[in-house]
């Protein structure tokens, strides 16, 4: 019984984890109907941004943050308005094909800089630390990614329905048009939503980079554990998201459970049976 | 007094469709202008010239001494544009108060407290106040129209375009609207107003312009307007020789 206790419990910690690779994603999709193919590879990037800025400044990579936010969102403002805001029209396709390519090119350029090798960030005595709480054995990494991921979505929503800034957010996400003509420069605005969306991105990366081993490759899994989380809460929801995340990883932990070969399938068969049942998720966005 | 808008030989068309033929007019600063003709006739599409959300073929704008023609929609708002529309658009997932706030914040560039004070101001003005948290998607059609009002005033514009606001309107309504409507002309607020409640667009415009297939066809005082044979015979269907 204990032992199942331990799976939820480290499997809703994990969903921290899962919420904040979607929530960038959620973020982006929300505001820009934009989807990110590329996303998964962006929180790779940021994971080596911070190997590189904790190495080279002898660091911990927490501190490696205060680089590599700033970075990874400027990055984002650069590239949504030099590449990403000419894809974007009626036509879904380009921005699909294009994020791709940029998926392709990040991977590419990450192996070249970086080699195939398996690199990990060294969070130190905090990857081993943990909380003994009613029998069950806390670790204070899961328990902090998931503390992380609440503030950082709490802070979003904030963002979104508390600022000028959400305003413009939810202004051109609900018309462009007439969001234009009441003064917000969209080009500038959805700059401004990937920004915000690769900051969180920079803080999954770290994440990722000191609770695993990565090399180049593992974009993919990163982006298809966002989405996931993304169809399950809902799309434009981030609260959603997170429960969307939490939902993923007891799946993943009870699946592990099971039998260790079962941890992604368990993850994947939730997911389809959500699509199938509740096709716009479990907590949809209530407006229109 | 100069003239606040200045719109020279502006031409639109998509295609064979023309929306707007050479078309040149000035509204004076503190005037209240209305716009007749029928449907398809372009009015709208003026409106959209004018806001930047369409660019024009040839011609120029010309807004308070600077020439918007090449502005971007976002700027000539935060210049002074707003408008309101004929099929109500406000953002459907937000408050009627955060609707008005963004006009407030964007076009007057006001914020907090002040902005606040503002929009409470406006949502009094236009009826609205009971209604202030409600989401704008869930609106009646007439709380949506005075939400185009009171969006386009938040705005605190120089220029206010007025896009058949008083369609659908009753009679009680409609006396509340002018009144709110003279209020802000009163106020210095210039107005060009699209209307096909012709009754209404008197109380209150000083001048006429009538367009038919994009081309100004007449221009001058209401009633000389409106006493035209030509006018009646585009405008009202007829026939000056019956």
């Amino acid at each position: 019984m204990m032992e199942w206790t331990n799976a939820i419990v480290q499997g809703v910690l994990l969903g921290g984890l899962y919420a904040l690779f979607a929530a960038g994603l959620s973020l982006i999709f929300g505001v820009m109907r934009l989807v990110n193919i590329a996303h998964g590879d962006l929180i790779v990037l940021a994971a080596y941004f911070g190997l590189t800025t904790s190495v080279m400044l002898g660091v911990h990579p927490f501190a490696a943050l205060m680089v590599v936010v700033p970075l990874m969102a400027g990055l984002g403002y650069v590239l949504q308005r030099g590449l990403l805001n000419r894809t974007l029209g009626d036509d879904i396709l380009p921005p699909l094909l294009v994020t791709f390519g940029l998926s392709v090119i990040i991977q590419n350029a990450l192996l070249e800089s970086y080699s195939s090798d398996p690199q990990k960030l060294s969070g130190g005595a905090i990857e081993t630390a943990s909380l003994q709480i009613g029998g069950l054995a806390l670790g204070v990494l899961p328990l902090l990614t998931f503390g992380i991921a609440v503030v950082v979505i709490a802070l979003l929503q904030w963002i979104f329905y508390a600022t000028s800034l959400g305003r413009g957010f939810r202004a051109v996400s609900d018309n462009q048009d007439i969001a234009q003509i009441m003064g917000f420069n969209k080009a500038h605005v959805f700059g401004l939503a990937m920004a915000l969306a690769l900051a969180v991105t920079a803080i999954a990366g770290i994440l990722l980079g000191i609770r695993t081993s990565f090399d180049p490759s593992v974009g993919g899994g990163r982006l298809i554990f966002g989405f996931e989380a993304v169809i399950i809460g809902g799309l434009g929801n981030l609260w959603g998201t997170l429960a969307g995340g939490v939902i993923l990883g007891v799946a993943q932990t009870i699946g592990a459970k099971i039998d260790p070969g079962w941890q992604l399938l368990a993850g994947h068969i939730v997911f389809l049976i959500v699509l199938a049942v509740r096709p716009n998720g479990l907590f949809p966005r209530v407006d229109h | 007094m100069s003239a606040l808008l200045s719109v020279s030989d502006l031409s639109k068309s998509f295609g064979a469709v023309i929306v707007a033929d050479e078309t040149s007019f000035e509204v004076a600063q503190g005037a209240a202008i209305g716009i007749l003709g029928p449907n398809g006739a372009g009015k709208t599409s003026l409106f959209n010239l004018i806001t930047g959300a369409m660019t024009p073929n040839a011609g120029r704008i010309t807004f308070d001494g600077a020439d918007i023609t090449a502005v971007p929609a976002a700027k000539r708002c935060k210049m002074g544009i707003a408008r309101s529309f004929q099929v109500p658009q406000p953002f459907g997932g937000m408050t009627v108060f955060e609707n008005a706030l963004v006009g407030a914040v964007q076009g007057a560039g006001l914020s907090g407290r002040e902005a606040e004070a503002h929009v409470l101001d406006v949502l009094e003005a236009t009826g609205l106040m009971n209604k202030a948290n409600v989401r704008a998607g869930s609106l009646s059609l007439l709380d949506r129209k005075r939400l185009e009002m009171a969006r386009a005033l938040a705005a605190k514009p120089k220029l206010l375009l007025l896009d058949e606001i008083a369609g659908g309107l009753t009679d009680a309504e409609c006396v509340a609207l002018i009144e709110t409507i003279k209020n802000v002309h009163a106020a210095g607020t210039t107005i060009i107003w699209i209307e096909h409640v012709v009754h209404a667009l008197l109380a209150v415009v000083e001048k006429l312009i009538v367009i038919n297939f994009g081309k100004k066809i007449a221009e001058g005082a209401p009633k000389t307007i409106m006493d035209s044979p030509h006018v009646k015979e585009i405008y009202l269907g007829v026939d000056p020789h019956a």
